[in-house]
């Protein structure tokens, strides 16, 4: 029993978020098509959601070719790692009260490193296709990965403070009569925009930034190796809506509806929202985001630890 | 101090912004969508579209191409090749007609240049082949048993062309020859 109820939630979770990942390229194209006035992918199938389908089909009958300058086991490497980085995450956040593989008493800090071991598979994906745009693609990565991680940590930690503890489903629980966003706001903000930097999305997408590296790290990539990536960003993605929801909006808290339902529509809410800033906003030049990282948002952060520290002192 | 205010006007300035330029985006949500879904939704095409060329009849039934070549000649891109030739009752014609449509930019130069409104361009783009070769229209493809768009036209019963049947001066308004030698002094 104590083995069998985790290993049906690992299962769950899995199919669950691989099926997410291929349907949120549905759901950001028709939503990118919406807000663009136009359709989006809507032939193949209801709604078009055959595309989704076809899509899959498509990647995995390419020609998955690794060129021969490569770094052949490293080039193979990569991808695996954030596919597996962004999973791994997802092992510590709570989707219900019941569904939560494990209950780490360091949670939070599980998740922080998962997030930097992404970086790996960025820049040694950038290094080992020997390819000048890859390795520019692959250290921006790493310098923005670097510069974002510091300060997301840092936002978190007034959540912590408040709930007294790193495991996300005491953070959950700590949220049953207000959700931190209203105690927490600077941290939320500071929370999403360094997610959005992590998960190297529009406007802070300089890894892959087409119209200066053709496809930043993963120029060289085709096949399943480059949908590795695309699941490993959309997972990505689907993690940080799902850990907004799970520090600063309650995680499954809401009335009415079941928990996992609450959960499910929250993070849902969040992906929108990411792509909404993909439709919206313009790529940041690579000073502006170093500049706006260090200067801005990072003494944000600190300055927010810091008078939530104060005021936790002084009230009690 | 300044500075600092100035720094901090400036980032509440660019986060305004952002923020409006996202509500604009996400304002579109209701807006109506652009795109005319092509198959399903057919788009309206003015009458003088200018799309596939035919070649069209008089009112009664004869070819109205009397094979003068003007289109031929105006074609920017030198799409249309045809031959003239004369029947038995002394009305030309073109023996064959020949427009390349994979040439053809659909300029409607042939139609301004036409003088018997034989040729003229229909509002029809649906032309697309799998073969080159198909885009190629003889003279059996592009006539037409109608008259287009001018209903009411006879080039021979206007011009002042003698052919069998039709002697010169009985078109319409049109006066009898004049005797060259009754205006002799």
């Amino acid at each position: 029993m104590t083995i069998v109820q985790p290993l049906l939630v690992v299962g769950f979770v899995l199919f669950a978020l691989l099926n997410m990942a291929s349907l949120l390229i549905w759901i950001e194209r028709r939503l990118l098509g919406l807000w663009q006035d136009r359709y989006g992918p809507n032939r193949v199938g209801p709604l078009g959601l055959g595309h989704v389908v076809a899509d899959m089909i498509k990647i995995f009958f390419k020609e998955d070719w690794t060129p021969p300058f490569a770094d052949k086991p490293v080039f193979i490497l990569a991808p695996a790692i954030i596919v597996m980085t962004a999973l791994m995450s997802f092992v510590v956040i709570p989707f219900s009260p019941a569904i939560l593989v494990i209950d780490l008493n360091v949670g939070v800090l599980f998740f922080l490193a998962m997030s930097s071991m992404g970086v790996y598979s960025v820049a040694l994906a950038g290094w080992s296709s020997n390819n000048k745009y890859s390795l520019l693609g692959g250290l921006r990565a790493s310098a923005q990965m670097l510069s974002y991680e510091v300060f997301m940590g840092l936002s978190l930690m007034g959540v912590v403070a408040l709930t007294g503890s790193f495991s996300l489903k005491a953070i959950v629980d700590a949220q049953e009569g207000l959700w931190f966003v209203v105690t927490q706001p600077i941290g939320f903000i500071v929370f999403a925009i360094a997610g959005v930097a992590e998960t190297h999305r529009v406007p802070f997408d300089l890894p892959e930034a087409e119209s200066e590296l053709v496809a930043g790290f993963h120029s060289e990539y085709s096949g399943m190796k480059f949908g590795m990536f695309f699941v490993g960003e959309y997972i990505g993605v689907t993690l940080i809506s799902a850990l907004i929801v799970t520090f600063f909006f309650g995680g499954w808290h809401g009335p009415l509806l079941p928990p996992l339902l609450w959960f499910f529509l929250k993070t849902l809410f969040f992906i929108c929202g990411f792509v909404l800033l993909r439709a919206s906003l313009p790529r940041l030049r690579y000073d502006q985001l170093m500049a706006f990282g260090w200067k801005l948002m990072l003494p944000l952060a600190l300055l927010n630890l810091m008078v939530t520290g104060a005021l936790i002192l002084a009230w009690n | 101090m300044i500075k600092l205010i100035a720094s901090v006007l400036d980032f509440g300035e660019g986060a305004y912004s952002l923020l409006r330029s996202m509500g604009i985006v996400l304002k579109h949500t209701f807006a109506k969508r652009v795109t005319v879904q092509y198959p399903d939704e057919r788009p309206k095409l003015a009458p003088r579209w200018r799309g596939r060329i035919v070649l069209t009849r008089d009112p009664d039934g004869e070819e109205r191409c009397v094979g003068c070549y003007l289109c031929a000649v105006a074609c920017p891109v030198d799409c249309i090749a045809l031959q003239a030739t004369e029947d038995e009752h002394g009305r030309r014609y073109p023996e064959f007609f020949r427009i390349n449509f994979s040439r053809c930019i659909f300029c409607g130069y042939c139609e301004e240049a036409c003088p018997t409104y034989a040729i003229q361009l229909t509002p029809d783009f649906e032309m697309s082949e799998y073969n080159r070769q198909n885009l190629v229209y003889e003279k059996e493809n592009l006539l037409i048993n109608g008259t287009g768009k001018y209903p009411g036209y006879n080039f021979y019963r206007v011009a002042g062309l003698a052919i069998e049947n039709k002697a010169k001066g009985e078109a319409e308004n049109e006066a009898p020859p004049v005797d060259v030698r009754s205006l002799l002094p």
